[in-house]
């Protein structure tokens, strides 16, 4: 297996939305490169026919009526209780896109 | 006042009045405010809503008598959720600060029953954050210690809970095992310690770790108790999509147990292995028969449960964006990131068949091993850990140290099987010993019927550490 590079454990903090030190990047990529060598150890096995394994229950397709039970539902007030940034009944973020500088 | 060690004594008691819930209660608060500051068990008490539900439970026994059980099967009963388990009106952190103030706005399945069983709440309990360690040292508010001695690990991830019961903050708790997450603990403290049948026991209100592997279960001081609280938690209740309801299984009239020689791992403690070995001689006098069972591919799994599940924790805490509830992801301890990142490798492009498909396939090797050890045998006997509970900070350095801790405990969860942890004495430094018995899919009869056996023929009685 090949060496992990800061540049792949960059990659992954961005893919994952972490915002991670230099000095925590010198650290999980010292950390990650050891635990992905090991798990490397899975080559040695002969999967050439073997069907993988997502769940257990040998169920599939689970499927329930599309109604709604408002009994069962959680109220506006509850739904938005978990934070302070709430505006008429809806939650507040952040800007996703920004102005246009060059108008 | 003597607190009573199982739901048989908390019953009788109460049935003969010689105690009120009110002052059971009364008693674990005073115990959790007396001794908890060194253990860190609990992070929040819930002595308003235990105080209420107490005087509820003594209204019920004054009005209907004994008739009263008949309609709650665990009236009296004190119960610790590890603070993975949503509780409507009480903060819930999965041990995290990015939920450090989260008050869920209902409660899970699991809650909702044991509550309507009679139970009644005491707290929620310690955990490492977002349930990733072996040792309850990557919670987010300190870490839990064994109540036995204090300068070792109570094991984890459901750290508090374990210790809540080994310590007698409560009668019974319940944890979450994903990879061998109430075993482990349960066999640290020297508790009785369940991990169902992936999708017996409703997760619908539980913090998602790994969804292919996560398991809820219970902490008692015996086997019996640890079948009543199954009893009142298995089965559908329409929110969670896994979930069917176990038929009973025709048990067959003699017993077969399986020693599987890979468990008995280079490394394997002396005093572990002595333990495993008395267990094994106790079952065989019982007349259980007991052969040598082979799981080849065991010494992978470690491996292939470090790729599954941090993929899956990386999805499922990929919804933590501080918007709706909680604080945003700058609030993820180390461990927490470490997982993410894992995952996130080991599912990326270009890395998705090398690592992921690999491990589901191997993942499958591992299912096939149990599935032709359990044409022989009924169960499987096995150590929990290759260790006696170890010390503090000894680890917590060595992430990949740390994952090996779990290496015979994981291929449960990847085959989806029970186990059942049982408490067998202890070391010569006084330290909790025991063992785990596996068995096929469904099999928790069978399971609670060994436990019960040996605890019967070793005169089990309950002990408490404080």
């Amino acid at each position: 297996m090949s060496k992990l590079t800061k540049k792949d454990v960059e990659h992954v903090a961005s893919l994952a939305k972490l915002s991670i030190s230099d000095k925590e990047l010198e650290k999980y990529l010292k950390q990650l490169d050891e635990i992905v060598n090991y798990i490397g150890e899975l080559n040695e096995v002969d999967t050439e026919s073997t069907e993988p394994t997502s769940q257990t229950t040998g169920l599939e397709n689970i499927f329930r009526p599309d109604e709604l039970k408002p009994q069962q539902s959680l109220s506006d007030e509850e739904a938005l209780a978990g934070t302070e940034e709430t505006h008429n009944g809806y939650f507040k973020v952040e800007a996703v896109l920004t102005e246009r500088t060059d108008k | 006042m003597n607190l009573p060690l199982t739901i048989k004594e908390t019953q009788a008691g109460l049935k003969e009045k010689k105690f009120k819930a009110a002052e059971i209660v009364r008693e674990y608060l005073e115990r959790i405010k007396k001794h908890d500051k060194g253990i860190n068990a609990f992070l929040t008490i819930s002595e308003e809503q235990a105080f209420e539900a107490a005087a509820k439970v003594d209204r019920l026994l004054e009005n209907s008598g004994e008739d009263a059980f008949n309609q709650y099967p665990l009236l009296g009963v004190t119960v610790a959720y590890k603070d993975l388990f949503l509780t409507k009106g009480i903060r819930t952190t999965a041990g995290s600060k990015v939920l450090e103030s989260f008050v869920p706005a209902y409660s899970a399945t699991v809650v909702e029953r044991l509550q309507k069983a009679g139970c009644i709440l005491v707290g929620k309990t310690n955990c490492d954050a977002w349930a990733h360690g072996a040792s309850g040292e990557n919670s987010d508010f300190g870490p839990t210690k064994n109540p036995w001695q204090p300068e070792f690990v109570p094991g984890g991830s459901s750290s508090g809970s374990a210790a809540a019961i080994a310590a007698n903050f409560s009668l019974i708790a319940c944890g979450t095992d994903t990879g061998g997450s109430v075993r482990q603990p349960a066999n640290f403290c020297g508790v009785v310690g369940l991990k169902p049948t992936y999708g017996v026991v409703s997760r619908y209100g539980i913090i998602a770790m790994a969804s292919s592997l996560d398991s809820v279960g219970h902490f008692a001081r015996t086997v019996e108790d640890a079948r009543r609280i199954f009893e009142i938690t298995k089965g559908e209740d329409g929110y969670d999509g896994t979930l069917v309801n176990p038929k009973a299984k025709m048990q067959n009239s003699k017993l077969k147990i399986g020693i599987p020689k890979e468990y008995f791992i280079e490394g394997l403690d002396k005093e572990v292995e002595e333990s495993i070995l008395n267990a094994m001689e106790v079952f065989r006098k019982e007349g259980i028969e007991i052969v040598e069972v082979s799981l080849p591919h065991t010494k992978y799994a470690i491996s292939v449960y470090y790729i599954v599940q941090p993929a899956e924790v990386s999805s499922n805490l990929g919804r933590y964006d501080g918007v709706r509830y909680g604080n945003d992801r700058n609030s993820f301890g180390a461990e927490a990131k470490r997982r993410i990142m894992l995952g996130t490798y080991v599912l990326s492009a270009g890395y998705y068949d090398a690592y992921y498909l690999k491990a589901m396939k191997v993942r499958s090797k591992i299912i096939q091993d149990f599935e032709q050890a359990f044409e022989e045998v009924d169960a499987i006997l096995a150590p929990v850990s290759p260790t006696p509970p170890f010390k503090l900070g000894e680890k917590a350095d060595n992430p990949l140290q740390m994952y090996l801790a779990d290496i015979l405990t994981v291929a449960g969860n990847l085959a989806g099987i029970p186990g059942l942890a049982i408490p067998s004495g202890f070391t010569k430094n006084g330290l909790p010993l025991g063992f785990q018995l596996l068995g096929p899919r469904f099999s928790e009869e069978t399971l609670f019927s060994l436990g019960e056996l040996y605890q019967k023929a070793t005169d089990y009685q309950p002990k408490v550490a404080i």
